[in-house]
């Protein structure tokens, strides 16, 4: 069922040419930042912390609060994390490439209320066009007067540098971001210090936002924190972007209500994702980016509530939903996120590096056909080492999350499709090959 | 082969100025790197590494945690086929398997004529298009084997130039904008000697 | 100072400190790959994984990076922490060759002992592990083998964080990361084999210790580096009587455990076939080897025959004891006070041994720090360290007054240029608070900054370069004391034992114990029973007299001067001209040709003694191996020969001369034996008393500090067993008590050379040394000799251009002294109207170019075209 509420992140993207800055003013754009340039950053930090605002990049924390735990000793830094590498999610993607003066409007209303001395949208490398269109928005921003100096005769400045990664998922971990932001390896960084708000870029308080998070902000500031959390439920606030994809009619990005959707109308909503391709039956689906565990049919009517998900043991995430017919193999399906984390593991923590390596060796056996009975013992208990108690939200032996998010598709495949994997081993090899 | 080209060091040094630390400059300035030699060349890693007051093991090093910088040759068109969970179950395998024998190259190859490197990648945040692929980061999908046949051919017979430049080519559009004034701060260097009466 | 409580017990902490080291200093010994106590953590192996309590309960956190914050809990038995530490473990062994066997690190590998320890017995990993070609040189000195690597980025860090030179990074990501060195391009450090001895298993190695030893065949003494002035403090590992590694012994005032790679490697010469082992003595154009009799009585006869009119060159090479009892010799024996153990490369002794000295933690804590001296990372590459990292921790600012850019210039907070001789005008300009220049101003504030005294300020003072005269450094010295009365001197001067020989009377018109002829005469005549009425000459001043027919003999106690003094052409007549040569010595040189009768001395661990470093610092050096042939220690020498010339030193044992320079030596009062184990502790005693570890300790090796067998000083010396029967009670905890004279205070001499000006045409020499250079610890050590480069000149690409060099060319330089062809290379960063050329022993160098007589070094370039 889709809800009544308005497109906020999305409204323009059917528009002709949306990303250009003509297009853009046409339909309202820069007014947010005018608005927010007449109240003081404090008034507009408390309307984003009235909207309730949970970040969208993947951690869901709340944007308000965030801003809230910045660090006194100044320069403070604003980095747009832009990086989006979760499989599967494809919503910044459109974002960058179809209204990059949006995410310019969200990034300077964001540097206002933050008071940063510097601005950096940092941009995954792969998004060729995305750099384009966002180093073309910026340069009319400029001319236009949105950035710089004294800006709309404000007084305000801001400097916005558009920054292209290079290709390394975990560089979308915002420590790492920084890292590479740096020009060095991307190395996720230990705790303490435990936000980047307190020691981030260069070592100075620094806010890491999603590029869709900071697309909610001209909306709020236009139309005020309650009118936000008024969308959704508690706090769940607002629109989402949700990216749709595998084995549905319509695999895409759909902004809807948060909370007040599930994922049966994500998935099988005629507006929405249009059901099963070939009419057929729902297997499985991963609720929330490849590193959340997954779903089964039973769990349809779960709405799109990052409470609840987490409640049930997973994650709304990045907002990244891909639906696994009944012709899959499961086993396949949990070794190829298992091959990604083993590929795109920075190194750094021996339980990541070697663990992920070890656990796609025995998935890539047991699929291939040498698997034995004893390994499913022995992918739980490595499984364990790298997340003790193989809980959720997971303990950690590592410095990020991404380690811990390894035993996820296997521990779901493991619980949901225990006798796939009995048959791999026992037929040596996959049966829907 | 080939250090940056004096255009490009000047390249270089505008987006020095973009950071209040010179290093942050690194990654811009090997795309630009790249874009000059279709890799990142020894001579081109050191070069870099002297324009940033580096060790070119760090540049090295920096570069080679980062799957779009090669350090190796690769050819005109780097053909980057998605195998990532909604592609895999939308085909992508067997898209990778028609690729391999139509390019006559593994993953990682590259063709002898130099114009295309095959390789299997991560998501490429394309999902919508499943089964899809990147040339040179530029996207398409979903695609039969007939639709990659004709993309090969399209590119060969220089159909896409507009589309799709030579790879290393990554953003096209220059930044425009004055440098910023926010204050460099951190590794401040101390200015050279002090030659007093000469 | 937090309580924290591990595993239910109450720990006193320190602040700040990570959990893992308050539990070590608590008995609680948490496994570690990757953290070492004098690097930032990086938390990177998870091996240290403990619980600790937070606001959600218990969980598993990283020790080595978690602060220790007050009422933390923590545990560190649990079930959870033990499967966590095993599952790193098994982890790290999945892809580890395990080819313990071959292995150098076999015996000695912390990933061995814990796998013994707690791993699991066999593996359950049972696919192919991942492969590196193996092992791969990563410069001359080091071998990587990357599948034993278990990626805990000590050596990484190490190279950037430590010396900065981060040639070594990894590569790759995930599991296929590796260290690695970019392309051709050598690890160039000079502290490179560091690495080695950071690296947890067996992935570095160190070229000359492949295989030649296995850790259990190893014996093992803990002594003192005797490569330069830092005095490190090592371990020095033999098997079969063979010198076979030097490891660095974390030394909280001195080393922190780092040595650089001269120190590390230098035990090669030792070992070499080049030793002298016999008495050699002249028959014609040839030295014949003789008996020590004979030796002996050949050389007691020359220096019977040239009276009072000779000179003793050298000994800052020497132990303590060795050179204390050669400086006894020429006084009372040879009844001369020529004596001097510096080769017109240092600073006169006045300055050395008067201005109030500082120590090392001292010049790394100041409030400001002034640089006058040579390029530390070559010459004294461990306090380069030390101050590096000070500076980048920003617990002292750097100053640097210097005639060219140095490796520390980056860290400095000012980098002041002098041109050559005009040191003083710059010192003037600084403190003088008129009309400054902004740097100037800078420089100033910082000095000032805490009290316009400059309490607290250290200056390490040395001599920048050999290619200009002492003299202006003293100038610009006894500027700055006068400006600043407040601050002290750390004396940067270089060989191994200068600061000891100096301390010993090894310097014209100086006595043992820092008091100065004038002023301890009379208490060495009781003392010693007669010393000369008249100060002697200086190193240049008996060249000069030789030269010119006035001195007769001359003995070399380890010297080199044709090689080693700044003005060669000098030396070479000198040595050509007197009647009578001896040389004591371990190797040939190119002085010792001239000599009449060598006498062959036992090296660097092969004898006993103390040695005193920059600080004043007196440490043990300790004998591991025996002498070749029939060498022996030059105090022996030196009592023998005095026998033979009808006098008596008086001592026969080491224990003996410690005594008696406890006795007579002002400086040395109070220093028991007790007081140099360990660390050792800074003389006068009375002042500092024993330096004790002011609480971070590093990483432990195992040393039994016993100190050698045979010929020994103090033998099996436990330090905390207190006195032993050899320690009498200090004879007087104040030198000046008991009749004792007063120690030297400096006042500067008058300015007797003046540059000459500016000439629009020439360039002012610097001449510095490198830690590479063919003198004869590299040259004797295969491992180092292969290390030293070329000898090029640089110079500023304005300045080439001036007299149209091109690049890569060579070029004829000139000076009035003499002409050398060189390769000669553009570098930006040197000052206009300077150019360096280090010095690069044996063959040509500024030896040849330099005027020992003349204030600074001016020559002129000329192209000669082609290509270099
Ligand atoms: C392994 C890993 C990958 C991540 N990738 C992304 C990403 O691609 N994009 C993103 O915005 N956040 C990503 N995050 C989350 C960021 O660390 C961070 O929480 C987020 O950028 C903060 O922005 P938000 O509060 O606006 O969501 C990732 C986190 C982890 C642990
Ligand atoms: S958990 Fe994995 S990805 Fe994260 S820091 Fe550790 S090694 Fe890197
Ligand atoms: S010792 Fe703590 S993580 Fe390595």
């Amino acid at each position: 069922m889709l809800t009544d509420a308005p497109a906020i992140v999305t409204a323009r993207l059917g528009q002709p040419e949306s990303w250009t800055l003509r297009s853009y003013l046409d339909k309202g754009g820069y007014q947010g930042f005018r608005q927010a340039l007449t109240m003081t950053p404090e008034d507009v930090s408390k309307e984003v912390l009235d909207a309730n605002l949970l970040g969208r990049g993947g951690a869901g924390f709340e944007a308000g609060k965030k801003w809230s735990m910045l660090a006194k000793p100044r320069p403070a830094y604003l980095v747009i994390n832009g990086d989006e590498s979760e499989p599967c999610t494809f919503k910044d993607h459109m974002l960058l490439e179809g209204d990059p003066h949006q995410v310019i409007e969200g990034t300077l209303i964001c540097a206002y209320a933050v008071g940063a001395a510097q601005a950096f949208i940092f941009v995954r490398g792969e998004f060729a066009l995305g750099l384009e269109r966002m180093t073309a928005a910026l340069n009319e921003a400029y001319e236009y007067g949105a950035v710089g100096q004294d800006i709309f005769g404000s007084g305000f400045s801001i400097d916005l540098v558009v920054h292209p990664g290079a290709g390394a998922y975990i560089c979308g971990e915002e420590t790492a971001l920084l890292e590479s932001l740096e020009g060095k390896r991307g190395y996720p960084r230990e705790k303490p210090p435990w936000f980047p708000a307190v020691k981030g870029l260069y070592s100075q308080p620094t806010i890491v936002n999603n590029v869709e998070t900071v697309s909610n902000l001209p909306w709020i500031v236009q139309h005020g924190g309650k009118g936000f959390a008024a969308l959704g439920v508690g706090r769940s606030a607002g629109t989402r972007i949700f990216s749709l994809s595998g084995h549905v009619n319509r695999p895409a990005n759909f902004e809807i209500e948060m909370a007040k959707t599930t994922f049966r109308d994500l998935i099988y909503d005629p507006a929405l994702g249009g059901g099963i391709r070939n009419g057929n039956e729902l297997k499985a689906f991963v609720p929330g980016g490849v590193s959340a565990p997954w779903f089964g049919p039973d769990q349809l009517d779960m709405p799109l509530d990052q409470d609840a998900v987490g409640k049930a043991g997973s994650m709304l995430g990045s907002g990244s939903v891909v639906v696994m017919d009944d012709t899959t193999c499961m086993v396949r399906a949990a070794w190829r996120i298992t091959q990604f984390f083993h590929k795109e593991s920075c190194g750094q923590c021996t339980p990541c590096r070697e663990g992920g390596g070890w656990v796609d060796k025995i998935m890539r056996r047991i699929e291939l056909g040498g698997g034995r009975e004893s390994d499913l013992e022995l992918l739980l208990d490595v499984c364990d080492n790298i997340a003790p108690g193989l809980r959720w939200p997971p303990a950690k032996t590592t410095i990020c999350v991404l380690g811990p998010s390894i035993p996820s598709s296997i521990t779901s495949a493991l619980k949901m499709f225990k006798d796939e994997f009995l048959v791999h081993i026992k037929e040596g090899g996959c049966p829907y090959a | 082969m080939a250090r940056l080209s004096p255009e490009n060091v000047q390249r270089a040094k505008d987006l020095i100025a973009l950071y209040p630390q010179a290093r942050s400059a690194l990654i811009p300035i090997l795309h630009v790197a790249q874009e000059q030699n279709g890799w990142l060349t020894p001579d081109v890693i050191a070069h870099v590494a002297e324009l940033l007051d580096l060790e070119a093991a760090e540049v090295y090093g920096t570069a080679s945690f980062y799957d779009m910088l090669f350090t190796h040759p690769v050819g005109r068109y780097l053909v980057s086929v998605c195998t990532n969970l909604a592609c895999m179950i939308n085909g992508a395998y067997e898209l990778l398997a028609h690729a391999e024998e139509r390019l006559g190259v593994a993953p990682g190859g590259t063709t002898e004529d130099g114009m295309f490197t095959l390789e299997d990648v991560e998501c490429i945040a394309y999902c919508g298009g499943a089964p899809c692929l990147a040339v040179n980061w530029r996207f398409f999908g979903p695609l039969t084997n007939e639709d990659f046949d004709r993309l090969v051919d399209d590119l060969r017979n220089g159909r896409l130039d507009e589309e799709v430049p030579p790879h290393g080519t990554l953003c096209r559009v220059r930044r425009q904008a004055p440098l910023p004034t926010a204050p460099a701060h951190g590794a401040e260097r101390s200015p050279g000697g002090l030659g007093l009466g000469g | 100072m937090p309580d924290i409580v591990i595993d239910g017990k109450k720990v006193e902490a320190k602040d700040g400190e990570m959990i893992i080291a308050a539990a070590e200093r608590a008995g609680i010994y948490i496994p570690r790959f990757c953290w070492h106590p004098r690097m930032k953590p990086v938390g990177m192996c998870r091996m240290c994984l403990v619980e600790v309590k937070g606001p959600r309960g218990f969980a598993l956190q990283p020790s080595c990076y978690v602060p220790v914050a007050p009422d933390q809990e923590i545990v560190t038995t649990s079930d959870t922490v033990k499967k966590a530490q095993d599952g790193v473990l098994e982890f790290l062994l999945i892809n580890h060759p395990l080819d313990c066997p071959v292995c150098d690190r076999g015996g000695e590998c912390p990933l061995q002992d814990q796998t013994f320890g707690f791993g699991p017995g066999e593996s359950r990993f049972v696919e192919e592990k991942r492969h590196w070609a193996k092992p791969i040189p990563i410069n001359p000195l080091i071998a990587l083998d990357r599948e034993r690597c278990i990626q805990c980025a000590r050596c990484t860090r190490f190279q950037e964080e430590v010396a900065g030179d981060p040639m070594i990074d990894f590569v790759g990501r995930g599991d296929h990361t590796e260290v690695n060195i970019f392309a051709d391009k050598p690890l160039a450090s000079n502290f490179s084999a560091n690495i080695v001895q950071l690296c947890p298993v067996g992935a570095l190695t160190a070229t000359p210790y492949r295989f030649k030893a296995r850790p259990w065949d190893l014996d093992v003494v803990e002594s003192t580096c005797t490569a330069c002035a830092v005095g490190c403090r090592i371990a020095v590992q033999s098997s079969s009587n063979r010198l076979v590694r030097h490891l660095g012994v974390d030394s909280d005032p001195v080393n922190h455990g780092w040595l650089c790679d001269k120190g590390r490697f230098y035990y090669e010469a030792v070992d070499s076939p080049a030793r002298l082992t016999n008495p050699l003595v002249r028959k014609g154009d040839e030295f014949v080897e003789v008996s020590w009799a004979e030796g002996l009585r050949a050389a007691a006869d020359g220096l019977r025959a040239a009276g009072a009119s000779v000179g003793v060159l050298g000994g800052a090479r020497l132990p303590n004891e060795d050179a204390y009892a050669w400086s006894k010799f020429a006084r009372t024996v040879l009844g001369t006070d020529n004596v001097d153990c510096q080769m017109g490369d240092g600073l006169p002794a006045e300055a050395v041994l008067g201005l109030p000295r500082a120590t090392i933690d001292e010049a790394c804590s100041a409030p400001a720090t002034l640089l006058l001296g040579p390029d530390l990372k070559e010459e004294l590459p461990v306090l380069f360290l030390r101050l590096r990292t000070a500076a980048l921790d920003g617990d002292t600012k750097l100053i640097e007054l210097t005639p060219r850019p140095t490796a520390m210039s980056e860290h400095a907070v000012v980098s002041l240029v002098y041109r050559p001789g005009e040191a003083a005008t710059v010192a003037r300009a600084l403190v003088e608070k008129s009309d400054q220049d902004s740097r100037l101003a800078r420089a100033a504030e910082a000095l000032r900054g805490e009290s316009e005294t400059g309490e607290g300020v250290v200056i390490v003072l040395g001599r920048p370069s050999v290619a200009e005269s002492a003299d202006g450094i003293v100038q610009a010295a006894a500027v700055l004391a006068r400006a600043f009365p407040g601050a002290k001197f750390l004396t940067a001067l270089r060989r191994g034992n200068v600061h000891g020989a100096l301390d010993m009377g090894m310097a014209p018109g100086i006595l043992p114990g820092r008091v100065s002829l004038d002023e301890g005469g009379a208490w060495f005549t009781d003392g010693w029973g007669a010393v000369p009425a008249q100060r002697g000459l200086d190193t240049l001043g008996m060249l000069q007299a030789a030269d010119q027919n006035h001195l007769q003999a001359l003995v070399l106690l380890g010297a080199d001067p044709i090689n080693d003094f700044p003005d060669r052409a000098l030396a070479r007549r000198a040595l050509a001209a007197v009647n009578f040569t001896l040389a004591v010595d371990c190797f040939r040189n190119d002085s010792s040709r001239h000599a009449d009768v060598i006498l062959p001395v036992a090296a660097f661990a092969e004898r006993s003694g103390t040695t005193t470093n920059l600080e004043g610092r007196v440490s043990r050096l300790s004998q591991k191996v025996t002498a070749p042939g029939t060498a022996r220690p030059d105090w022996m020498i030196a009592a023998e020969l005095a026998l033979l010339l009808g006098g008596d030193l008086g001592f026969d044992t080491l224990d003996s001369i410690a005594a008696e320079i406890e006795r007579l030596a002002p400086s040395h009062a109070g220093l028991t034996p007790r007081l140099t184990t360990g660390d050792g502790a800074v003389v006068p005693v009375a002042a500092r008393g024993k330096t004790s570890s002011n609480g971070q300790t590093g990483e432990q090796i195992e040393v039994n500090a016993t100190f050698a067998q045979g010929e020994t000083l103090m033998p099996e010396n436990d330090p905390d067993q207190g006195e032993t029967p050899l320690d009498r009670p200090p004879s007087a905890s104040d030198p000046a008590e008991g009749g004792r004279p007063p120690l030297l205070r400096f006042t500067p001499p008058p300015s007797s050379r003046t540059p000459p000006p500016v000439d629009a045409y020439s360039l002012r020499l610097v001449s510095g040394r490198r830690l590479y250079d063919h003198g004869v610890l590299v040259s004797h050590s295969p491992a180092l000799a292969q290390m030293v480069s070329e000898p090029v000149l640089r110079a500023n690409p304005y300045d080439l251009d001036q007299v149209g060099i091109k690049p890569g060319q060579r070029a004829r330089v000139k000076s009035p002294r003499g002409s050398l062809l060189l390769a000669v290379h553009p570098d930006p960063a040197m000052p206009r109207g300077t150019a360096c050329l280090d010095v690069n022993l044996p063959g040509e160098g500024p030896a040849e170019l330099i005027d020992a007589t003349a204030p600074v070094t001016e020559i002129r370039l000329e192209s000669v075209g082609g290509a270099g």
